[in-house]
């Protein structure tokens, strides 16, 4: 089974909910097949985003285009997008397969063709067997697949999905996520996925948009969001643990209008004694199995660093820190712009 | 709570209401020349064919299922789609709208008797079952609106959401998820506005004149002027009228229990 994606743009969109403005002029391409991630804290304005690609809501102002066609005075029924919703919204007086079967009985599709493509889905998703169990009576996995079977089975061009994985426990989670990865990868189709959950963007997308108090700081692939953060709003948001964004004096340059960013795996703490770098305690070890995080105090600040598995000192303990300068991100301290630094010679 | 207490203070509660309800059949199986005694020698079916000789109390409890229905099924198919409206589509001035209907069911009927008895006859509705049937509507549907209200409130929002976008109008959602979803609430809203239109006197005994066209308030009401020695036979006569109503009650109960707690579990 496979969907043709199509290219779905946004353009310029506002939407203010009683004066409060919700998203203040967002443009966004999400090109044919591709899955993009809108990602920002509560709030932000993303699940306002989907409403309005859904057409659930109406924009104050800005153009919404799918297949390069502008849809704004469209019925959700005639944008022929589907969502899948956070709370997975199965209808509960309905057994699986009604719920699967029932977007195409409201467009009026055959009997028949119904049956052929519940099955179908069914079979894709592993719903075969619990075909005629009604929501209550599913875990929490099932109830997603079968919200996820019933955006498919129409077949759309464009699948919304508002945070589809925070209502699944943590061991779920990554199963489902590498599941909706393949699936994404097999269908083809064109993906717009919200989630507060870096991770669960930077693993799933094509392309990332984060965005913040309904506006966005940045659009790139999970590689610059990373590693060329526009803001330093965004480079806090990224990377477990958090990067390490503090004073350049801390890291002991010269000071400035501009805070200072470092990875946590750019960070290296030394015991050794008389080891060269910069003088910080221990306050915190967090061993993570494959690495140990090791959170250290300098000049009243606390950096992370992400160590060997065998790293270990009692809190307190006297380190070394060292870094490759050209590790380091700059931002203005007043606007949290990057600074692009000055090409050497 | 333990069972004993809860026991402990539900027995006196229900004792005020069922032993009058059991006095009322003992009585209607009462011989009528034992009555001076503190209890009868033995229990006779007389009062009850009595009081369905002539066959005015079967035809006042045909009237009232009749109107009681209709008012029900009105109020509801009112009710039903204006409180969808106001708990779903953000109708300017929903709440005004609920504002006005409960200040409309708190305008004593005593008050509108007259202007109503004039716009009956107007209307020439006057000593018909319908014309029952329209001030009742009217005075149950704020009730249907506000428990119907409520009930689709209650409902996820997302489930609209959802049936939207898998391609439903407002319609359609309204149809097809939620008051399939919403039944045991309108259940509830339905089963009280019976009961209201089943219980009316003022109304029903102020626009109706023919004996033919008596609900049962009506009948019972009036029953002391056309027995010799009505009361044992009134008790029987008031029994079989409650009897259709109980039956409808116990039908709906179920459902109605579940409208009542409806968002106080979940699931």
């Amino acid at each position: 089974m496979s969907v043709a994606g199509v290219r779905l743009e946004l353009e310029s969109l506002a939407k203010s909910y009683g004066g409060v403005p919700a998203l203040r002029g967002v443009s966004l391409s999400v090109g044919d097949g591709k899955l993009v991630a809108v990602v920002g804290p509560s709030g932000c304005g993303k699940s306002t985003l989907l409403s309005l690609v859904a057409g659930l809501d109406a924009p104050d102002a800005g153009v919404i285009r799918i297949d390069g066609r502008v849809v704004n005075d469209l019925s959700p029924r005639e944008r022929d997008v589907a969502m899948v919703f956070q709370s997975y919204a199965l209808y509960p007086h309905m057994t699986v397969r009604r719920n699967l079967a029932f977007p195409l009985d409201v467009a009026g599709v055959p009997r028949r063709e119904i049956a052929a493509r519940v099955e179908e889905v069914a079979a894709l998703l592993g719903l075969a067997p619990l075909l005629d169990r009604r929501p209550a009576a599913l875990s929490g996995g099932q109830r997603q697949r079968v919200a996820l079977g019933r955006a498919l089975v129409r077949r759309p061009k464009v699948f919304l999905l508002d945070e589809p994985l925070s209502n699944l426990d943590a061991a779920l989670r990554l199963g489902v996520r590498a599941e909706l990865k393949k699936l994404h990868e097999r269908l083809g189709a064109t993906f717009v996925y919200v989630t507060h959950d870096q991770a669960e963007a930077m693993t799933l997308a094509d392309r990332i948009a984060v965005l913040r108090d309904g506006a966005l700081e940045q659009v790139g692939t999970p590689r610059e969001i990373y590693g060329a953060p526009a803001t330093a709003f965004v480079a806090r948001f990224v990377g477990t643990p958090p990067v390490n964004l503090v004073a350049p004096e801390v890291l002991g340059l010269p000071e400035g209008p501009i805070d200072v960013a470092l990875r946590p795996e750019d960070l290296r703490v030394s015991r050794e004694a008389g080891a060269a770098g910069l003088a910080a305690r221990v306050w915190l070890v967090e061993p993570m199995g494959s690495e140990t995080w090791v959170t250290v105090e300098r000049a009243g600040a606390r950096l992370v660093a992400r160590c060997e598995a065998a790293f270990d000192a009692p809190p307190g303990a006297p380190v070394r820190l060292g870094f490759d300068p050209r590790r380091l991100q700059r931002f203005e301290r007043e606007t949290g712009r990057r600074v692009v630094p000055d090409r050497p010679g | 709570m333990s069972p004993r207490t809860a026991w402990t203070i539900a027995l006196p509660y229900l004792a005020f209401f069922l032993l009058p309800l059991g006095w009322l059949a003992l009585t209607s199986f009462w011989p009528d020349a034992e009555l001076a005694r503190p209890l009868p020698s033995h229990l006779t079916l007389e009062n009850h064919a009595a009081a369905l000789a002539g066959g005015g109390l079967a035809r006042a409890v045909l009237n009232s299922l009749l109107v009681s229905g209709a008012t029900a099924a009105l109020a509801l198919a009112l009710a039903a789609p204006a409180a969808f409206a106001i708990a779903r589509l953000g109708v300017r001035g929903g709440r005004a709208l609920l504002a006005a209907a409960l200040a409309v069911s708190m305008f004593p009927p005593i008050a509108t008797a007259a202007p109503l008895y004039a716009a009956l006859r107007a209307a020439r509705l006057l000593d018909t079952l319908p014309g029952l049937v329209l001030p009742y509507t009217s005075f149950s549907v704020p009730l249907a609106l506000w428990l119907v209200t409520g009930t689709f409130r209650a409902l996820p929002l997302e489930l609209y959401r959802a049936a939207r976008v898998d391609g439903c109008t407002p319609l359609g959602a309204f149809r097809r998820v939620l008051l399939p979803l919403a039944a045991p609430g309108v259940a509830t809203a339905g089963l009280l506005v019976f009961v209201f239109a089943w219980n009316e006197l003022l109304y029903a005994v102020t626009f109706l004149t023919s004996p033919s066209r008596r609900t049962v308030p009506v009948a019972l009401a009036l029953f002391g002027g056309e027995f010799r020695d009505p009361f044992v036979v009134l008790a029987a006569a008031s029994m079989l009228a409650t009897v259709p109503v109980v039956a409808i009650a116990v039908l709906f109960q179920r459902r109605v229990v579940a409208g009542l707690t409806a968002g106080a579990v979940k699931g």
